[in-house]
């Protein structure tokens, strides 16, 4: 693996990233929005494993932010999916337009 | 060019290009089917830098876990057949044209910017070391950011239940 440099990993986790920025400014649904978000925490996990392996091999701190990234993921996941569902029993749709009652 | 190379190469578009159908499919549910393709590219990655933990790690918590709860809510929330409402162009074209030059500012930057690595002697990324680190409570130790990691998932946890609970009707 030594000889892809490390420009070329930093290309897909930065494309990844403004892949899920592009999704989220455009979807319009709760759920694919929330899918935006962890394409835009996987792009940064990327990241955080590349420069660990390539510039900082004696350390192995970007796997424990990893870690902790992926955990915190999931618990945001959990409560965001929460939300939602909470959301749909009371609006009936999850569209972000139609939640604007607390916009002010 | 050889193998290891040719593997990169084939993983980064395939993380790329599941990961532009997954933000531009009509259909939710296939968005979603999409979405997990790409995060199993993204793991088949962490195999290719040799950091099996964590790509281990990638595959239990996203493609077993995140995923299967977001199809789960998918089909609670919507008619998974039926084609989503369509982005206004307008705001599809803006969108697009802010997070292309944003993409060029960025990797223009890491373009100019000179990576120097360490010169000190690799260790190995082993479970064996990265548990010992993960629970130490030495100078670079992660047991306290490990035990406040802990407390926030079980108060997301509980947060989850008292948000998504049906709460019945006042009777009379």
């Amino acid at each position: 693996m030594n000889e892809i440099p490390l420009t070329h990993i930093l290309f897909v986790s930065t494309a990844l990233f403004f892949i899920g920025a592009y999704g989220f400014f455009t979807r319009r649904n709760m759920i694919t929005m929330l899918m935006s978000v962890e394409l835009i925490l996987n792009s940064v996990n990327i990241n955080f494993v590349a420069f660990n392996k390539y510039l900082y091999p004696d350390k192995l701190d970007g796997i424990f932010f990893t870690i902790f990234i992926i955990t915190i993921a999931a618990a945001e996941a959990a409560v965001a999916i929460a939300i939602i569902i909470n959301l749909y029993r009371s609006h009936h749709s999850i569209d972000v337009e139609d939640a604007g009652e607390m916009k002010f | 060019m050889s193998a290891s190379a040719i593997m990169f190469y084939i993983l980064a578009a395939f993380i790329l290009g599941t990961g532009l159908l997954a933000v531009t499919t009509g259909k939710i549910f296939r968005s979603a089917i999409w979405l997990l393709f790409s995060l199993t590219g993204i793991a088949g990655l962490y195999f290719w830098m040799q950091m099996e933990f964590i790509a281990a790690v990638q595959i239990i918590v996203y493609v077993g876990g995140i995923v299967v709860l977001i199809i789960f809510s998918i089909f609670l929330t919507q008619r998974s057949g039926q084609e989503m409402l369509k982005p206004l162009p307008r705001r599809a074209a803006f969108s697009a044209l802010a997070v292309i030059a944003g993409f060029a500012l960025t990797y223009l930057l890491i373009r100019q910017h000179e990576f120097k690595p360490t010169l000190r002697p690799a260790v190995e990324a082993s479970v064996a070391n990265i548990g010992v680190q993960l629970l130490s409570t030495t100078e670079h130790g992660y047991i306290l950011p490990f035990e406040v990691v802990s407390i926030l998932l079980l108060a997301a946890m509980i947060g989850c239940i008292v948000i998504a609970i049906k709460t019945k009707p006042a009777e009379k």
